[in-house]
């Protein structure tokens, strides 16, 4: 895969594209970060036309997701359209909508991979998240439609406040059910930039219990080491794939960088999705940006291992910026702040509020505060 | 080689062309291929009607420089391997029902 990645690099080509068919859902997740109305969607002559694009831009790995895909009344037409094109595709989705019927079609088409999303194992947290009853037994049912098919099934766990203990239980369950577990701590602001969501991230103690759970993540001691120095050409590395070797169509032919990094970069219905790619300013800014051009980042001792994402930087008001959210993750795995987060504590007004009130509170405890804002 | 083979691509599989090479993955174990220059050319060709035979006679030897017996040989070699990750279908008979284009091509 690196080789290929690295392939793709070298000669310009968009390996990896998430289409979302739709930004409806039949659920009303308490996190989700998409406007549900329907906008004006791309039609099926749309989509078929952009899938012909995409094949010949070179895209290998396609994703189809959502809102949830199977509310659009041709999905299986579309599915099997991006088959005959020969991509590798994988579904994302919450599988309320799969029974035994829909479960066959899809193994028939040869997808990939299916990932659904379950919070809990617990129903009455699952609905409660979704805001529908019954769907995690729906969704449960899917797995196991699908799973006796022979489909790769991957369980997709967001962590936030509401379900942060209940891990343990997925993976349980995801062991039960013979398939894949996949953990996300991280709550994404709106695509419109409202960032009221944040508020739904885990907190730090959360994180690090994830972060130090052996069978998440095997070799604690190695997972949460201290950095390791950059040399040199780490800091002429990329920061990921967005805009490289991946990007992202929504349901209306915008093209973005990724799903998590909203910068408009051209609609597919006013231009040809090559060019778009070759030739948009926005791509091309995202691409000249490496780890040495990140005022902050570049200085900061987490550079090498650091998951900055440059979209999550971006809806924080800076594309070269740090993504804060990614510094407390780099906090919670090695206890070891970042530049920005020293900055920032750094930067706090001071406490003269408090004086004559608390004089005694340690300074320590009000940087962890401070942190964490 | 006794008698004919038939090589056809399988539609169980996720494939495009990354410059001069095919990638290639089995949908049956998600195993990933690169096809070279030679084994793309047998692939594209492997249209489940032309034997093996006449596809490495007519799109291999001339174009790169293989003697016959050699790049048969090979070519043999390489559909057998990928007819076992579920890349290609063979047969001793024309195969019906298999794609006639290979699909598009990543240029980049």
């Amino acid at each position: 895969m690196q080789e290929m990645s690295a392939k793709a690099l070298k000669l310009g080509i968009p390996l990896s594209v998430q289409l979302d068919l739709t930004y409806r859902c039949n659920e009303e997740c308490v996190h989700c970060y998409l406007d549900h109305e329907d906008h004006g969607e791309m039609t099926t002559a749309e989509i078929k036309g952009l899938l012909d694009q995409l094949a010949q831009a070179g895209v290998f790995f396609l994703t189809l997701s959502g809102g949830e895909i199977l509310l659009r009344k041709d999905f299986f037409e579309i599915l099997e359209y991006a088959r005959a094109l020969l991509f590798s595709v994988k579904l994302k989705t919450n599988a309320v909508l799969i029974r035994e019927q829909q479960a066959e079609r899809i193994r028939s088409l040869g997808v990939e991979a299916v990932q659904i999303s379950i919070y809990s194992h617990r129903p009455e947290v699952h609905d409660a998240i979704t805001k529908v009853p019954g769907s995690l037994k729906r969704s449960l049912n899917a797995i196991r439609f699908l799973k006796a098919r022979g489909l790769k099934v991957i369980v997709a766990n967001v962590l936030m406040l509401q379900n942060v203990q209940d891990y343990p239980g997925v993976k349980a369950l995801a062991t039960e059910l013979g398939v894949e577990m996949t953990i996300d701590p991280t709550i994404t602001p709106k695509m419109d930039g409202d960032r009221g969501l944040l508020k739904l991230n885990v907190d730090e103690d959360a994180l690090r219990q994830v972060f130090t759970d052996r069978t998440l993540v095997g070799n604690v001691e190695e997972f949460c080491a201290p950095p390791k120095k950059p040399g040199e050409d780490d800091l002429d590395s990329l920061p990921c794939s967005a805009g490289h070797t991946a990007c992202y169509v929504s349901p209306y032919g915008d093209v973005y960088p990724c799903v998590q990094f909203p910068l408009p970069s051209g609609n597919v219905r006013r231009t040809r999705f090559l060019d778009i790619w070759h030739n948009s300013d926005q791509l091309n800014e995202v691409r000249s940006i490496t780890a040495r051009d990140l005022p902050s980042c570049s200085q900061c001792t987490h550079v090498v291992s650091c998951t900055r994402c440059p979209g999550l930087a971006y809806m924080e008001g800076n594309m070269r910026g740090p993504s804060t959210q990614d510094c407390e993750k780099s906090f919670a795995r090695t206890g070891i702040p970042s530049v920005n987060l020293m900055s920032k504590k750094s930067s706090a007004p001071p406490l003269v509020q408090i004086q004559g009130i608390s004089p005694a509170v340690p300074a320590g405890l009000a940087g962890a505060t401070q942190m964490r804002a | 080689m006794n008698g004919k083979l038939y090589v056809a691509r399988s539609s169980e599989i996720a494939a495009r062309r990354l410059g001069e090479e095919m990638m290639i993955m089995s949908g049956r174990d998600s195993t990933l291929f690169t096809l070279n220059e030679v084994a793309t050319a047998i692939w594209e060709a492997a249209d489940g009607a032309t034997a093996l035979d006449e596809i490495v006679e007519r799109d291999i030897c001339p174009v790169f420089e293989v003697p016959l017996d050699v790049a048969l040989r090979d070519a043999q070699s390489l559909t057998e391997e990928l007819a076992g990750h579920g890349i290609l279908l063979i047969s001793d008979k024309p195969i019906q029902g298999s794609r006639s284009d290979p699909g598009p091509s990543g240029k980049g």
